[in-house]
């Protein structure tokens, strides 16, 4: 039997396998793309075509209702892995120019002693969004929010990277705890916590989450007051909201102590 | 008479060389998680062995066996030496390059995204074009398979293909086929991110496009086993095939519907329609067909043996069977394994039941069951058939044989029923830590223990397998004879034409790849603006 018979409806095998593998697609498409939207208790369709493009996925035209609008300003930066990696030398010298009006809290060198966070050796995405998020309002401190007000977005990249190509200068650390408190390496998978080191170093570091070793004490428990409260909403997804609110405050505090006292080299760039 | 003794041994060895490597990591995972062990304070250890453990135990160890065993069928049922030798050793050249460069980042957690690359995670480049790779190198396996049949049907034109060959080569169009989507989605999402020439990548799609091949690879793997099902099982213990047309049309029947299910996977991802996933499971459960055909087949293959040994009664034969034989053990074992995991299969791929078990241990405990259960220790039977065969040497070590095949039973049983268990009570899967100090799961900390316990039990076993092969290389040289394949009671003198090629059934699985998948792939790759930052790891 060459290929011509056996692609042929005289044929019973293919007559056999092909009647059966397009009953099962027609009976199987029926019952997927018309018989089970309907079953659907919470749709409505304006008819077969409609219930068609939903179950092949096609989005259907949103509510046209208004969406709801939060009554604070929401953060609209953007981060990607691969943002301010090869910055130039010139942005770099711009942006050390820029900081000079920084190093009154954040101090000359970018290590503070007036528990403003270190900025020297901090990721350039970090700095960057804060800059534009207190710039925009979406983050709000009554000292920060002059200094950004007149930034432009290229001022704001240039300290960015100024700051992230300084060396991390080890901190002032008073205590070395040897044991990681649980909420940093193991967070609470019970409660919805992720380790505080799968972002923010430790373990692993996620674009736009600060490195902490070194920072001051606090700095970090007020944000994370802040966080939890709802004071501070500039995160992106409420990711820091939703994780400040479940920690209890003994949790906040050794989170704090432990990274306060870490020595800053100890991190990985 | 195979020929070809060093090429097909040496797929063998470096496959269960690797095999063991990963059981070892395996069996450490389950520790480290279990309340056995306190934690090790960085998941990352933990997700940098997983990776590993699953790049072999999926694409490398089946890979090869089915590659060394297709070899060895090729030369022994069309009785000719193997064409295209030295593309042979190229293809395992590949094989070894790229299972070395994917595992050298691995080791050094540069890729520690898991086997399944879940982007927009994204490892070092160096990790999936060593996937790459090892597929390409597959694939000259695929083409030689092609170019051995073609070679021996000139010669023989009539002739019904031998049946181990055609199901051999069935394996061989499915696993091409298949292997296309993860290609695709290497080649076009996530190695040009990899190597830094994109930074964003759609996830969506990319989990489509390897649903394609994550499915459909299952079958891939299971063919071995099946072939040994049908014969090596009924020969080794003196019976007969009871239907080769049977045995065909299962095999036919893989190629057709392995293929457009593999969506029953994404049933919780929100890029694809609901259409589309009940119509991949619907498809899903006509995977049943031939699994049905398939175990009626084999049992009624195994009664004949058991009556040609003078079993009388209903269930007389059972008793009748050869127990002692370590094939009868091993297929039995692998029935059982079969049939529970089957049975929670039917439970996955049903859209609405599946909700209930998605992302959860039950699903590690089924595909464990299924694949390291059923399918691995016939691969442990081919091994243990061959050998003389392969060795020329005396290879009589049943004690032995028998006993590592039921620790490795036991072993998959008590790895895999708790695990089921601790899926439907909601235990997550895919998890580094669990914190069983916490009252909520902290009852769950024992059926965790069990399934370490088995792990362990699994590793003696796996290392009792290397052992009984090693040793197996330094017995008296004796004459193996050739190897054969099991006759049917019915031997096929002629062989209806759609059965002795595969032209139809080639078509209808790629018909039925278009109409199941065409539609989700081309709406989400025409720019649908579903494209996401990848998320670096390792750097």
């Amino acid at each position: 039997m060459s290929a011509d018979q056996i692609f042929s409806w005289k044929n019973r095998w293919f007559a056999g396998s092909v009647g059966i593998t397009a009953g099962l697609l027609v009976a199987s498409t029926l019952g997927g793309f018309i018989v089970l939207p309907y079953l659907y208790p919470n749709f409505e369709f304006r008819g077969a075509w409609d219930a068609i493009c939903s179950a092949a996925g096609i989005a259907r035209a949103s509510s046209s209702a208004n969406a709801i609008q939060p009554d604070y300003k929401i953060s609209t930066v953007s981060l990607t892995s691969d943002m301010f990696m090869r910055p130039s030398p010139e942005a770099i010298g711009r942006g050390a120019t820029l900081a000079q009006q920084c190093a009154i809290c954040h101090g000359p060198t970018g290590i503070s002693r007036a528990d403003s966070p270190n900025l020297s050796g901090q990721y350039a995405a970090v700095i960057y969004k804060q800059l534009v998020d207190f710039k925009t309002g979406a983050r709000v401190n009554a000292v920060m929010t002059p200094f950004a007000a007149p930034l432009s977005d290229q001022d704001m990249r240039d300290i960015a990277v100024y700051y992230a190509y300084l060396p991390r200068l080890p901190a002032y650390h008073p205590e070395q705890s040897a044991q990681p408190p649980n909420v940093v390496i193991y967070g609470a998978p019970m409660r919805g916590i992720a380790p505080c080191g799968s972002c923010h170093g430790t373990l692993d570091n996620k674009a736009g989450s600060p490195w902490l070793e070194g920072q001051a004490a606090a700095y970090i428990k007020a944000q994370l007051g802040a966080f939890a409260s709802g004071a501070r909403r500039n995160d992106s997804g409420g990711l820091m909201r939703n994780i400040a609110r479940r920690m209890t405050p003994e949790e906040i505090d050794q989170a704090a102590r432990y990274y306060s006292s870490r020595p800053s080299f100890m991190t990985t760039q | 008479m195979i020929s070809s003794r060093r090429l097909i041994i040496a797929h063998f060895w470096l496959a269960f060389a690797v095999f063991g490597l990963a059981l070892l990591l395996g069996a450490w995972q389950m520790l480290v998680r279990s309340p056995l062990h306190n934690w090790l304070s960085d998941p990352e250890w933990y997700y940098r062995s997983l990776t590993a453990h699953g790049t072999v135990m999926a694409y490398a160890l089946p890979t090869l066996v089915a590659m060394g065993f297709g070899y060895a069928i090729t030369e022994s049922t069309l009785d000719q030496p193997l064409v295209g030798k030295r593309w042979a050793w190229a293809g395992f050249g590949l094989i070894v390059v790229g299972a070395v460069m994917a595992l050298i980042p691995v080791a050094l957690g540069r890729a520690s995204v898991l086997y399944t690359f879940y982007p927009p995670l994204i490892g070092s480049p160096f990790y999936y074009i060593g996937v790459v790779l090892v597929v390409v190198g597959s694939w000259i396996w695929v083409a030689l398979m092609s170019v051995n049949l073609r070679v021996w049907k000139t010669r023989h034109p009539h002739a019904p293909i031998p049946l181990a060959m055609f199901a051999n080569v069935a394996g061989s169009y499915l696993w091409a086929w298949t292997s296309l989507g993860a290609a695709l989605e290497l080649l076009f999402q996530i190695i040009p991110v990899a190597l830094g020439w994109k930074s964003t990548l759609d996830a969506g799609l990319a989990r489509i496009l390897f649903s394609w091949t994550l499915h459909a690879i299952v079958y891939f793997w299971l063919i071995p086993t099946y072939i040994a099902y049908y014969t090596i099982v009924p020969r080794a213990i003196g019976g007969r095939v009871y239907s080769d047309t049977m045995a065909r049309i299962s095999f036919v029947l893989f190629l057709v519907v392995a293929m457009p299910i593999g969506i029953h996977h994404t049933f919780m991802d929100p890029q694809v329609g609901a259409g589309f996933k009940f119509i991949h499971s619907i498809f899903t459960a006509a995977v049943a067909v031939p699994t049905l055909l398939t175990v009626f087949t084999i049992c009624a293959s195994v009664e004949v043996a058991g009556r040609l040994r003078g079993g009388r009664g209903v269930f007389g034969w059972i008793g009748a069977l050869p127990w002692k034989n370590p094939i009868m053990l091993a297929v039995a074992f692998s029935f059982v394994m079969l049939g529970f995991g089957g049975a929670g299969g039917l439970i996955n791929m049903s859209y609405q039941l599946d909700t209930t078990v998605h992302n959860t241990q039950w699903i590690t405990g089924h595909f464990h069951l299924i694949f390291g259960g059923a399918i691995v220790i016939m691969y442990f039977a081919i091994a243990y058939d061959l050998w003389p065969h392969l060795t020329g040497r005396n290879f009589s070590n049943d004690r032995l044989m028998r006993a590592q095949l039921w620790l490795w039973f036991i072993g998959m049983m008590v790895t895999t029923f708790p695990w089921h268990w601790v899926g439907i009570l909601g235990m997550p899967r895919r998890m580094a830590f669990y914190d069983f100090s916490d009252p909520a799961i902290s009852p769950q900390g024992i059926y965790v223990t069990f399934s370490a316990i088995g792990a362990l039990i699994l590793l003696a076993s796996g290392l009792l397998f290397l052992f009984i092969l090693a040793t197996g290389q330094r017995t008296a040289p004796m004459e193996a004879g050739a190897y054969t394949f099991a006759r049917a009671v019915h031997e096929p003198a002629a062989v209806p034409a759609p059965l002795n090629g595969y032209a139809l059934w080639v078509t209808l699985m790629i018909a039925l790849t278009i109409t199941n998948y065409g539609f989700p792939i081309v709406r989400l790759a025409s720019g649908y603006g579903t494209n996401v930052p990848a998320v670096y790891v390792g750097r």
